[in-house]
């Protein structure tokens, strides 16, 4: 037997020898430990400090509401803060360390909080560190901060990945004691679609942790036999380590599985946790009960425990925090561990029990109608003090107390979605209200019904029903013998002449506090909470919710219901920030969308850019280039001398069919589309209902009932949804279809002076593609390469002669290097987007820049395309006053008076001689790059009456930049402002 | 009852026995001169403002649950005046003043914290927006920096700059943002309104408006009729369903914003930061926890929760540009009820009811208006016209054209 | 959230795109005499029910169908699910 506490028995493998080390020094523990149990085994009772007072603590609890023994599990990257000692499974070499004390845990300097109390009360922070004013920000809130907080992060990144999964399900059950496997049982026997999902690695819940009997077996036994049971069928699927952390909307349950966490790392190829979304059709709340403490004097200290936890480290894990053990109780359930540790040969010094009447015992001396008076024991319990019945004090050696103050039933999962337990007197308790998350059932101990007969009988009473609901018939299934004691409790939440006791262990609130917070008329509970912190630390207030409103219904002369209720809000206990997540993180943060000429791009050396999911070609390097303005500025000039190639695949193209299709358009735009010929393409400029402009592009008619609409990159989406929306929901009788192209189509621009000489060598002959038989604007499908279908548009971004050609997408890698080729004794050029952005800008083209959401068709000086004649979204909102003001913003270009000054965008616009404030502000520049064609920076540029304003010079400034400079406002049309290169 | 140094430390010695109630627990009275229905941060600040700024007295707070309970306690507490447009610019850096003097002004720490506000920068058309930004808040008065990648790694060493899907390319900063204890200023305006005669009534939720020949003239309530001059409603995410019992319809939808704090961490973030690829932003608080938040759930909610979705969508988004936070854990999370306008900008205006006021239409921005909001409420309920920095928030903007449409997003209120 | 698509049965809400208040369906007619006020009702004003509210959500991760989803909205419960398209032709919309 390793360690000075380990006793007898328990469920733990002795054959399975684990070293350990907390805080640097080796101990041994077993396989099936937890690391509390593994420490109390070697007789370590202290493990952490408190939040505030950093009072030495040790761990209170057996389970997943621990306050107390939290640490920092693990090193390196995989440190994990706030771990709880009393969860956390034993393994070969883990290594954990205390945290929130310097220098060391039992010498912790931050203690002399502790010696400063009377200053630290509840709200005393909003009450002072006022003076001086400026004190608060410089000195006070640094040294608040660095005493504040518990564990550390690693500060870098998680090594670990984590992943999620969706499951689907007749009946989750939730919890597998007694109740759980009890509804398990039956729902899995008749059939139904069963998951059973437990925080705990090993199912039973608390027929671990007791000693009676189910018919003739342990209950440890009969737990193991129902799980190999439910393990056979195939339609169960059992969770362990997987924690409900919360009830949403119409069935579905988040499930966080901890699938390495009970490793030194995961195994190869593993998650670390997965959060499941579990669709269930009906869920049963097993989740069992939490005891609570009772408030007395010094109630904090390490040795100071639960009594159902110190019976649980008895019966599971065969250790007991100390070889004396006193009971302090306001029910029977004290008893049950007070005989519990009799029969491990623990010895129970006393049994302190609140109620007069208290039961007798032949094994325990009890002290009926005790109270606790005073502890002792500066880092773990020595001694406590009775206040006796009749008077006078009783001193008690001792080095572990247990307390009962009754139980709570676990009704989290019921108020996920705002509905409120209920008060019970006859288990003086909140049980589930009626307004539960819909298709849940709580049973068993969550329901109140706390004997082990009570919670096998209503699991498998609540499977039945659930089944019913869903038409199931669930046979009753054989339930064994089990204890079917009452509950008999007599309330007694707090000694009330302490003078330091605590509600709250983790965040310190003591009962002074609570009371405090009632002087001050912080009365609701959540006031109360919100002024003390009560119930605000990393165990949720399980442990300290009910005390904290007693307390307070108590001085506020009112019934506990009528205080108010516990809330709970997800999740039921605290998530890995990484299992939300899941995958979505570092490059594979979102989906990477790639065009067809990307691999062939990446071969040729281009730096790629991020434009929404996609990678675009920003510029394709040359050797000897060293800044990308060499790059770009080559680009753009070949392009504009000879030819040059850019994908533009990323612009949405939605396909529009159907006898209507040329009056949705109409629809759509604010332009006209009824008169387009067929074989002609026409901008269109899309208006949002309110007038404003939603996007522009393209429309070409292929046929008399056949568009293609292209869109930009960023509005894809959003425009072929707002389609949808006019189609299915405006005018749904027009006959008329949608589809999304965009990924259908690898389509090139093809641009400038030998750009139609050179797609000659590509479409096929049949096609005559000259200027008289495919002007301006045409459009029409053609084939290339000798019969590839394809369709080609005589439209022009950059103002060049040019074109745009588009093949099915699995031929757009094969289609720019064939176009490369034929490009050759042009000196073809890519062209990536900035080159595009240079040559649209000195076009004065409007992009995702200028169509801000702010911006109207009389912005862009497009206000006469808003045709009246016509039915067309956002033609009525646009007549609005304020979109039509006299000195309404107008786009327009702009030239830096000194050619080498930069016009950037971001800059605003002041009317020179004029103060430099937001009451001058005449504009803003939206777009900004230097044009190799006029040898300087220029900008497009939103200016107050900017179309009656050619010539003037005005001030360009960028305080935030620190730029202040003159600009000249010119047309947008920076080149070829008659569109001749267009039409050549 | 001031607080002081010397009553903190009397009080500490003597059992703090002396400590008074924050403010009384009022008995309604038959009539007032002002109700304002709604004790958030809002209803609070504009009772305080009225008694203290602009002298006004016989001043009532009706509050359907406790005071606090709503938007002022469920958020993320940050405090900022980093808007583009004239319309929002101007009041959210009066209101910021506001903040930079509130204890002294209440004497009430409300621990306003200016350890900066951080937008993070991931394109080149992300950083031209942000420059014409942090010109139009400078333009304004206020305080901006453009960051570079460097100065910004120096801050936060953490942050995801080797191999994240959206690289960052700079930053957006407003050294004065930062985060208040959001409960104590519903608590600080409170106390001081109390103290300056306000009736602040808990538990009175109002059932209606009486109103005659056109003219409000007090509201029904679950405590009985309150007469008043003037009605002053200010309930946030609840506007629509207290309005329509003028019979009024609002620009407003009501949508649920999902917050989140972990467990409480020794200090690694210094300010307050936000992902400008995703929906993610982040601060410490002085206890330790991490508070954050994303996007709303986007669909309308009274439910005061929120779904699974959002909460993995801003995690990813934490997780993106901290990959250490994978192991921090997730404490808690909460919803509150927005009122998201129609162009994402509030109303502080008149109705075309005599005697009947709106506030609302704060969308999830209300928390760093609320001494501004109260301020130019109160400027609004005494001289009946509005407050020179709140001359925007008009119903009327909608029928005008005159939208202050931040985001460009338009009439669609999840959008904003 | 889950919503029992008419044509595909139940998904999950987060394969749809909300929009808004049905009445957005009804959209005012061009040419009244009063549209420019008609479209600022519509454009603008909301009932923003805390009951049962009729809105549009479009199946964008779906068969892009438009439904009309009448949900509670203090209790996310829906109540029925229809495809826009019938909703408008029933409310009178044709081409």
């Amino acid at each position: 037997m390793t360690g000075s506490n380990r006793l007898e028995g328990g469920l733990i493998d002795r054959s399975k020898p684990l070293r350990f080390k907390f805080d640097g020094i080796g101990y041994s523990g077993f396989e099936g430990d937890t690391l509390a149990s593994a420490l109390l085994a070697n007789g370590v009772r202290l493990m952490g400090r408190s939040f505030k007072y950093h009072r030495p603590r040790g761990p209170m609890t057996a389970g997943s509401e621990e306050p107390n023994a939290i640490v920092e599990l693990r090193s390196g990257a995989r440190k994990e803060p706030n771990t709880r000692a009393t969860t956390a499974e034993l393994y070969e070499g883990l290594t954990a360390n205390s945290q929130n004390r310097w220098p060391s845990l039992k010498w912790d300097a931050m203690a002399v909080n502790d010696q400063l109390s009377n200053f630290f009360a509840a709200g005393f922070y909003y009450k002072t560190f006022m003076w001086p004013a400026a004190f608060w920000e410089k000195v006070y809130e640094p040294i608040i901060r660095k005493a504040a907080g518990l564990g550390t992060l690693s500060h870098k990144p998680d090594p670990d990945s984590y992943d999620k999964g969706f499951l689907h399900c007749d009946l989750l059950v939730i919890g597998a004691g007694p109740t759980g496997l009890a509804a398990a049982l039956t729902a899995g026997r008749a059939g139904a679609q069963v998951i059973l999902a437990d925080e705990d690695h090993l199912p039973g819940g608390r027929l671990n942790a007791e000693t009676f009997t189910l018919g003739d077996q342990t209950g440890a036994d009969w737990a193991a036999a129902a799980m190999a049971e439910l393990s056979s069928m195939p339609n169960v699927r059992v969770m362990t380590r997987s924690t409900v952390i919360g009830a949403f909307d119409h069935g579905i349950y988040g499930v966080v599985e901890r699938v390495s966490d009970h490793l030194p790392e995961p195994l190869p190829g593993k998650p670390r946790q997965i959060l499941w979304r579990v669709y269930s059709k009906r869920a049963i709340l097993a989740a069992g009960a939490t005891e609570r403490p009772i408030v007395f004097e010094n109630n904090d200290r390490p040795g100071i425990m639960l009594a159902s936890a110190i019976r649980a480290y008895a019966n599971r894990w065969g250790t007991t925090p100390a070889k004396q053990v006193a009971i302090f109780t306001n029910n029977d359930d004290g008893h049950r561990t007070a005989s519990d540790l009799v029969a491990k040969g623990v010895e129970v010094v006393a049994v302190i029990d609140t109620r007069t009447d208290a039961p007798g015992s032949d094994l325990y001396d009890v002290i009926a109608g005790g109270e606790i008076d005073q502890t002792w024991g500066r880092l773990g319990l020595t001694r406590i003090e009775v206040k006796m019945p009749k008077g006078g004090i009783r001193r008690i050696t001792c080095g572990a107390l247990g307390v009962s103050g009754g139980w709570n039933p676990n009704v989290h999962l019921t108020c996920h979605q705002r509905g409120r337990p209920v008060w019970n007197d006859a288990i003086s308790a909140f049980v589930p209200g009626d307004t539960l998350p819909p298709g849940m059932i709580p049973a068993g101990a969550a329901a109140g019904d706390f004997s082990t007969h009570g919670a096998l009988v209503s699991g498998r009473k609540a499977a039945q029903e659930a089944l019913a609901d869903l038409g199931i018939d669930a046979k009753p299934t054989d339930l064994p013998q089990a204890e079917d004691a009452p509950v008999r409790i007599t309330p007694f939440w707090h000694v009330t002449r302490a003078k330091r006791a605590w509600v709250d262990q983790q965040n310190d609130v003591t009962a002074k506090d609570v009371k405090l917070a009632h002087q001050e008329n912080f009365v609701s509970v959540e006031h109360l909470k919100r002024y003390t912190t009560l119930g605000m630390a990393t165990d949720q207030g399980k442990t300290s919710n009910m005390a904290g409103l007693a307390i307070m219904a108590e001085v506020a002369g009112k019934s506990i219901p009528e205080v108010g209720t516990t809330m709970f809000r997800p999740p039921y206990t605290p998530t890995a920030m990484g299992v939300f997540a899941g995958r979505s993180r570092d490059e594979t943060f979102r989906p990477t969308r790639k065009t067809p000429s990307h691999k062939w791009a990446e071969e040729q050396g281009a730096t790629f850019v991020e434009a929404g999911l996609w990678l675009r070609a920003q510029w394709f390097p040359k050797p000897g280039e060293t800044h990308w303005r060499e790059s770009v500025d080559r680009e753009v000039t070949q392009t504009r001398k000879s030819v040059g190639i850019c994908d533009v695949t990323t612009l949405g193209k939605i396909d529009v069919q159907g006898t209507d299709a040329a009056e949705f358009l109409n629809r759509v735009y604010c332009n006209g589309f009824a008169k387009l010929a067929v074989g002609k393409v026409r901008y269109g400029l899309m208006l949002r209902e309110d007038g404003i402009v939603m996007d522009d592009g393209t429309a070409a008619r292929l046929a008399e009932d056949h568009f293609v609409v292209t869109t930009t990159t960023a509005n894809a989406v959003p425009v072929y949804r707002h389609m949808e929306f006019v189609r299915q929901c405006l005018f749904p009788d027009m006959d008329v279809q949608l589809i999304s192209t965009t990924e259908a189509w690898a389509q090139f621009a093809v641009a400038g002076p030998n750009s139609r000489a050179l797609l000659q060598k590509i479409v096929d002959p049949e096609f005559d593609i000259s200027n008289d038989a495919f002007p301006f604007m045409a459009c029409g499908a053609v084939t290339v390469c000798g019969g590839l279908r394809a369709r080609l548009f005589r439209i022009s971004f950059s103002g060049e002669l040019a074109f745009e050609i588009a093949v099915p997408t699995r031929y757009g890698d094969a289609l720019i290097r064939r176009l490369m080729q034929a490009g050759a004794e042009f000196d073809v050029v890519p062209y990536g987007t900035e080159a595009l952005g240079v040559m649209r800008i000195e076009k004065g083209h409007a992009t995702g820049n200028e169509l801000n959401g702010t911006i109207t068709a009389l912005n862009l000086g497009m206000d006469r395309m808003v045709s009246k004649k016509k039915d067309s979204i956002g033609s009525v909102l646009s007549e609005r006053e304020g979109l039509n003001e006299a000195d309404a913003l107008k786009l327009v270009g702009l030239k830096p008076v000194n050619p080498d000054h930069t016009v950037p965008a971001g800059a605003h616009l002041m009317t020179k001689g004029t103060k430099v404030s937001a009451a001058n502000d005449q504009g803003y520049v939206t777009s900004a790059c230097y044009s190799p064609n006029l040898g300087c920076h220029i900008a497009l540029a939103y200016l107050k009456s900017g179309d009656t304003r050619m010539g003037e010079v005005i001030r360009l400034v960028s305080p935030l930049t620190g730029i202040d400079h003159d600009v000249e406002v010119v047309s947008a049309h920076f080149v070829d402002p008659e569109g001749d290169r267009l039409r050549a | 009852m001031n607080y002081s140094g010397f009553k903190v430390i009397k009080e500490a010695l003597t059992g703090h026995r002396g400590w008074g109630p924050a403010w009384r627990d009022a008995a309604p009275q038959a009539e007032y001169d002002y109700v304002i229905i709604g004790g958030g941060g809002h209803g609070l600040a504009t009772a305080y403002y009225l008694a203290r700024e602009f002298r006004q007295s016989r001043i009532a707070v009706l509050e359907k649950g406790w005071i606090g309970g709503g938007n002022v306690g469920r958020n993320t507490t940050i405090i900022r005046s980093n808007y583009l447009l004239d319309g929002n610019e101007p009041f959210y850096e009066f209101s910021l003043k506001l903040w930079e003097g509130l204890e002294q002004e209440l004497n009430y720490n409300a621990m306003v914290s200016q350890r900066g506000i951080l937008n993070l920068i991931h394109s080149d058309a992300q950083r031209d927006a942000f420059i014409r930004r942090g010109n139009a808040m400078i333009l304004n008065g206020a305080d901006a920096e453009l960051l570079s990648t460097t100065r910004i790694r120096d801050r936060y060493p953490f942050l995801n700059v080797n191999n994240a899907r959206f690289p960052i390319k700079g930053g957006l900063a407003q050294h004065r943002g930062g985060t208040v204890r959001h409960d104590a200023v519903a608590w600080g305006y409170a106390r001081a309104a109390d103290q300056r005669g306000v009736d602040i009534i808990q538990n009175c939720e109002v059932t209606g408006f009486r109103i005659e020949n056109g003219t409000c003239t007090g509201v029904e309530t679950a405590r009985g009729f309150i007469g008043a001059k003037k009605v002053a409603a200010c309930v946030a995410g609840s506007s629509s369903r207290l309005m329509q019992k003028a019979a009024m319809r609002l620009p407003i939808e009501s949508h649920v914003l999902q917050a989140f704090v972990s467990e409480g961490l020794k200090p690694v973030l210094p300010g307050v930061i936000t992902f400008g690829a995703g929906h993610f932003y982040c601060s410490q608080s002085d206890k330790g926890g991490l508070v954050f938040g994303g996007d709303i759930d986007g669909y309308n909610s009274y439910a005061q929760r929120g779904n699974l979705p959002v909460v993995e969508d801003v995690c990813e988004g934490g997780m993106a540009i901290f990959p250490m936070l994978g192991r921090a854990r997730l404490l808690r999370s909460w919803g509150g009820i927005m009122d998201m306008s129609m162009d994402g900008s509030p109303i502080i205006d008149r109705t075309h009811i005599d005697g009947l006021y709106f506030n609302g239409g704060w969308c999830y921005g209300g928390f760093k208006a609320t001494p501004a909001s109260g301020f130019a409420y109160a400027h609004l309920l005494a001289t009946d016209t509005p407050h020179e920095t709140a001359t925007a928030y008009r119903f009327d903007r909608f029928e005008r054209g005159r939208m202050i449409d931040e985001k460009g997003m338009g009439n669609q209120p999840n959008l904003h | 959230m889950l919503i029992d698509h008419p044509l595909l049965g139940p998904r999950d809400a987060s394969e749809f795109v909300y929009k808004g208040d049905a009445s957005l369906i009804n959209r005012p007619d061009w040419q009244a005499e009063d549209a420019l006020a008609k479209f600022i009702d519509y454009g603008y004003l909301r009932d923003n029910p805390a009951s049962d509210h009729r809105e549009l959500w479009f199946h964008e991760q779906g068969d892009r169908s438009w439904l009309v989803v009448t949900r509670d909205t203090t209790t996310h419960e829906i109540k029925s699910v229809e495809l826009a398209r019938d909703v408008a032709r029933r409310e009178g919309r044709s081409k």
